[in-house]
């Protein structure tokens, strides 16, 4: 799925650090300024052009946000403020602004990560992480979460099958003592593999500090593209602040 | 005289559950040799093997790599010396794709840049992995895995390399190439395994384990031969084979 555009062969920093920007810039601008959300949306929908991402795609992953989405429906029933009338229930009005504002900044903030990942394979995103000078130790959690979760996963599933295999129903009440017995021994194994991966390092000079490998840093060329989408959001937010 | 590539004399192991795992074990390895360590299950050779480079600490006796002795201000250097190619590629692959996985080695020895790039090439082709480099490690065969984890090993230039049951898990065409690509390493090599075909086709001589001793060491050849002896260690090759089919069916 990881095809070739011009945003594919920008260094993964850049394009992290250009994510970040955009979405505190997204997330700091006033609710009340509906045209600056539109901008935002179009430059995310110019960015997946430009990434060969088609906007389904991004569509549908954004039921990930959809809890969030959902709890900001609540907000208009129970804020304060100025009262309006909705089909016959009234609802605050500043309510009904900020249920906006979290819908608005949620789709846009959750759309431009969604891009991030879809144009960004995730080996490189954990190294953009580590040159952005995240902290070391999270950088290695994240990249050993990313690596052992498929393998935790399908030893989940091989677990499965054989619990299948002799009769489990996978069902009803009866079903749940059995999958609890297995997620504790699931997690028995997950801590005897860190100790034989934590033998693997030691064994290869590991002394307590990931090395840093192949560390090129990026291209002056990948920075000025990919801040120039942050800068430019900035410039909208404050344009939106000041116009209100 | 030069020293043994590995000296073991009197080593004895017990895991904190209180189970004792090596009961006095003695072992050398004369520099350029390849050795079988063979045994049952349970006889101690992985426990040994991690004394070889310190991951366990003898409780008692010594452990000599190239005539350095397995102590704490040495340990870099030993597992320098010693390349570990764990029974799971995926306990020896933990970073994000081989390349970086086979980088981690040298680079804890202060291995960088040009240099770090060359040694990473030089051993991802030694291992005849060269075309996955920049690929995750869940996406690759299982034979595929077993030669990146030996790329990453093979990348610190070792002068011994302890493998633990290299061929487990491979088809025979995997296994027959894996042997090929052992066999024509210069290093010295220590195979735990207790895959008879494995041991004779790349080992010359072979030591063979039980109840946390070595209680016999000599050429491979004899030892394949000696029934009673592979018997006693619950070692053996089939006694027979199916001879005829049966009527109809599969």
């Amino acid at each position: 799925m990881h095809g070739h555009s011009p945003l594919h062969r920008l260094a993964p920093e850049c394009k992290t650090a250009a994510v970040f920007g955009f979405v505190v810039a997204a997330a700091v601008t006033p609710g009340e300024a509906a045209w600056a959300f539109g901008v935002y949306a179009l430059a995310v929908a110019g960015a997946a052009r430009l990434g060969r991402i088609r906007l389904r795609f991004i569509l549908a992953r954004l039921a990930a946000a959809a809890p969030f989405i959902l709890f900001a429906f609540l907000i208009p029933f129970v804020a304060a403020g100025e009262r309006v009338e909705i089909w016959g229930v009234g609802v605050s009005r500043p309510g009904l602004w900020a249920t906006w504002a979290i819908i608005a900044k949620a789709v846009i903030g959750a759309s431009a990560g969604i891009l991030l990942a879809a144009v960004t394979e995730v080996p490189e995103i954990i190294r953009g992480l580590r040159r952005l000078r995240v902290p070391a130790m999270l950088v290695s959690i994240a990249g050993f979460m990313v690596r052992y979760l498929e393998l935790i996963a399908e030893e989940l599933g091989r677990m499965r099958i054989a619990m299948l295999s002799r009769g489990w129903r996978g069902r009803g009440a009866r079903s749940v003592r059995p999958l609890a017995g297995a997620t504790g021994a699931m997690f028995v194994r997950s801590y005897e593999r860190g100790e034989r991966v934590y033998a693997a390092m030691l064994s290869r000079g590991y002394t307590g500090e990931m090395p840093d490998v192949f560390n090129k840093p990026a291209p002056r060329s990948h920075w000025l593209a990919c801040l120039s989408v942050p800068l430019a959001a900035a410039a909208v937010a404050v344009l939106a602040r000041v116009t209100l | 005289m030069n020293p043994a590539a590995v000296e073991v004399r009197d080593l004895e192991f017990s895991y904190p559950d209180g189970r004792t795992a090596l009961r006095g074990a003695n072992l050398r390895v004369e520099a350029g040799r390849k050795v079988a360590l063979l045994g049952p299950n349970g006889a101690g050779k992985t426990t040994l093997a991690l004394h070889l480079n310190g991951i366990y600490r003898a409780a008692a006796g010594w452990v000599r790599i190239g005539g350095l002795e397995v102590e704490e201000k040495n340990l870099l250097e030993i597992r320098r010396r010693v390349g570990m190619v764990f029974q799971d590629p995926n306990d020896q692959l933990f970073m994000p794709t081989v390349a970086q996985d086979a980088a981690f080695g040298p680079a804890n020895l202060g291995v960088a840049g040009r240099e770090l790039e060359e040694r990473v090439d030089e051993a991802l082709r030694t291992a005849g992995i060269s075309g996955a480099a920049h690929r995750p490690p869940h996406h690759l065969s299982g034979g595929e895995r077993r030669r990146a984890a030996l790329a990453t090993v093979l990348a610190m230039r070792p002068d011994l390399l302890v493998l633990d049951e290299p061929g487990s898990g491979l088809d025979p065409a995997g296994r027959r190439d894996l042997i090929d690509t052992l066999a024509g390493l210069p290093m010295t090599m220590l195979v735990i395994t207790h895959d008879l075909w494995f041991a004779g086709e790349l080992c010359e001589r072979s030591a063979l384990m039980d109840g946390g001793r070595v209680v016999a060491e000599l050429p491979t050849g004899e030892l394949l031969a000696d029934k009673k002896l592979l018997a006693r260690s619950r070692l053996e090759f089939p006694r027979r084979s199916v001879k005829k089919a049966g009527p109809g069916g599969v």
